[in-house]
């Protein structure tokens, strides 16, 4: 299947991504591209292949629940492209 | 003077030790070099001489008292600006982080840093390591030092383009379809990717985390070796670094090749390769015959579907990973917006370049409701058949070789149109990062326009010191690992 303009708005709202409306024309060739080459997969008979999450077979380690981490605010918070009182600030969302 | 530069990590040690050199002097002639060379390269994204001959004069205090002093106390070092360095500025080639200086160091810059390396700069990369060419860094293209109108390669091409123009000795780089090898494949340089989980990923911003993995890039596999004796081990900061040994991959360096078996898979052979290509890695298949190594044929049939696998793969993870720029917390944040949805929207949209943008875009679209089993279980369930044929083949044999890139260095502009001919780039290296297996690149030759050829050693899981021992032999034999770009000066 192939992409249209209402998909790909709807996929940049997801990826939260604001596309214009050149933009969206020139993404929906380009992704219609892309699907176009990995839709060889779909060929590939995979019934009972279980699927590979990782490279490595490992089990989520566990930890004693104790604190690691230590206060680091004002590192963080002085990259932060706007903080007042220890807070990171974003516009209303709640009127 | 050029001594120096092409001197091997270990004479460079040895000469520190031996205080014929001085860490601050080791560091200035690099310094100097960069500062002359690097405008015409743009290997270089951060520089900071003040930072770096204060970690030198901390390295030449240790060397004199001893204390602590390793084989890499006072060696400089560069970092891809992938990894988090405190107090530097960490951009991942993106406008995004532009003005980002991290609060905290990567495991393996604390690792280095430990170690007594000297820290030169942060290296220009494409975009959150999206690309095979170096053409999607928001600080303009690197150039290859071999044919500054050729890509060095991506996503580590600052990396390979230093070392190559002899402006660090040794760099740091990731690798998640093949940007540690194909870099050092096309600029002509020796890289290694080790076994998914052997480098911590801690403060390596996430591209594919189930496919990122950091290595060393150097002149040679000594090089390397000594560099991935200080980047590996485990981390608990990183949830799937492994938990094994330390080990020395030195170790196995000297021994002799007689009865290796070398699995050439028939499908790194097949048409898609350049013919320039060809005869340089034929003629290192035929020098590891006379070192008494021999060849087998085996088969990676579904080797094929690496790259498309890839391609819902590693950008699911992306569009995930990414989620994080928000122009929040960190990082920029659109001038102009109306709340915080257009905020999010609007930050991302101009802080990210395009092709970042389409991979999170497919990612998006891939793991999305009615998709996610179509595109992205189909490629994982595809990626364990791709893992499976590597564990037959090495059944057969102890290391694999083929090509590391179908082509040398191209024109900047040859692919950057269409992103289905730039991903193919990437052919012979991906398979790999979908099994987790270890790979390597090392020079084997030039091919068309005199630019560089790399020969792929691809390793059993945990095979790093194997196949250090397979590229050292080779190196010890050829001296293609030593040649350096001329006219450069």
């Amino acid at each position: 299947m192939s992409l249209n303009l209402e998909d790909v708005a709807r996929i940049a709202r997801l990826a939260r991504l604001e596309l214009s409306a050149v933009e969206r024309e020139t993404t929906r060739d380009q992704l219609n591209d892309i699907l176009g080459f990995i839709e060889q997969l779909q060929a590939v008979d995979t019934t009972g292949i279980e699927p590979m999450a990782h490279a490595v077979d490992v089990v989520q380690r566990l930890r004693p629940d104790v604190v690691t981490e230590t206060d680091h605010r004002a590192d963080f918070q002085a990259v932060a492209p706007e903080t007042e009182a220890g807070l990171y600030l974003v516009p209303r969302v709640v009127e | 003077m050029s001594d120096l530069i092409n001197s091997s990590l270990r004479d460079l040690s040895a000469a520190l030790a031996a205080r014929k050199l001085s860490a601050v002097e080791l560091a200035t002639l690099f310094l100097d070099r960069i500062e002359k060379l690097n405008p015409a390269l743009n290997a270089f994204i951060t520089t900071d001489r003040d930072k770096t001959l204060a970690q030198a004069r901390a390295a030449d205090a240790t060397l004199k008292s001893g204390d602590g002093a390793t084989a890499l106390t006072g060696m400089p070092v560069a970092h891809k600006d992938i990894f988090c360095t405190r107090g530097w500025r960490t951009t991942c080639g993106s406008k995004i982080l532009a003005n980002f200086i991290s609060p905290y160091d990567a495991n393996v810059v604390e690792k280095l840093d430990g170690a007594g390396m000297v820290t030169l700069g942060k290296l220009n990369m494409d975009e959150f390591a999206m690309g095979s060419s170096n053409e999607t860094s928001y600080f303009g293209p690197v150039k290859n030092p071999w044919d500054v109108s050729c890509v060095p390669g991506g996503s580590s091409g600052g990396s390979a383009a230093a070392i190559s123009a002899r402006l660090a000795p040794a760099a740091t780089g990731t690798d998640t379809g093949g940007s540690i090898r194909q870099p050092a494949a096309l600029c002509g340089l020796t890289g290694l990717k080790p076994t998914y989980g052997v480098v911590s990923r801690y403060g390596m911003i996430a591209f594919a985390s189930s496919l990122d993995q950091g290595g060393p890039m150097a002149k040679s596999a000594e090089d390397c070796a000594l560099l991935l004796n200080a980047m590996a081990g485990f981390d608990a900061r990183d949830s799937t670094s492994l938990e094994r040994p330390q080990e020395d991959y030195r170790r196995d360096l000297e021994k002799p090749l007689a009865g290796l078996k070398i699995g050439l898979p028939r499908e790194f052979f097949g048409a898609g390769m350049d013919a320039d290509v060809r005869v340089a890695v034929d003629a290192a298949l035929a020098e590891y015959r006379k070192l008494g190594a021999v060849t087998v044929d085996v088969s990676l049939p579904n080797s094929g579907l690496s790259v498309p696998a890839y391609y819902v793969i590693a950008p699911a993870e992306a569009s995930s990973n990414l989620s994080r720029f928000d122009g929040v917390r960190y990082g920029y944040r659109a001038p102009e917006y109306a709340d915080l949805a257009e905020m999010y929207s609007r930050s991302r949209a101009q802080g990210f370049g395009d092709e970042v943008k389409r991979r999170i875009l497919i990612g998006t679209y891939v793991l999305s409701h009615g998709y996610y089993d179509a595109y992205y279980l189909q490629a994982q369930k595809i990626r364990r058949l791709i893992a499976g044929d590597f564990v037959a083949a090495f059944k057969e044999c102890d290391v694999i070789m083929g090509p590391t890139s179908p082509s040398v260095a191209f024109a900047f502009g040859a692919k950057s149109a269409d992103p289905v001919q730039m991903y193919l780039a990437d052919i012979y290296t991906i398979s790999t990062n979908l099994a987790g297996l270890p790979g390597m690149s090392l020079p084997c030759g030039f091919g068309n326009n005199n630019m560089p050829v790399g020969l792929q050693i691809i390793g059993n899981w945990f095979g790093e010191a194997k196949m250090l021992n397979v590229a050292h032999r080779y190196q010890k034999a050829t001296d293609w690992h030593t040649r350096m770009p001329g006219g450069l000066e």
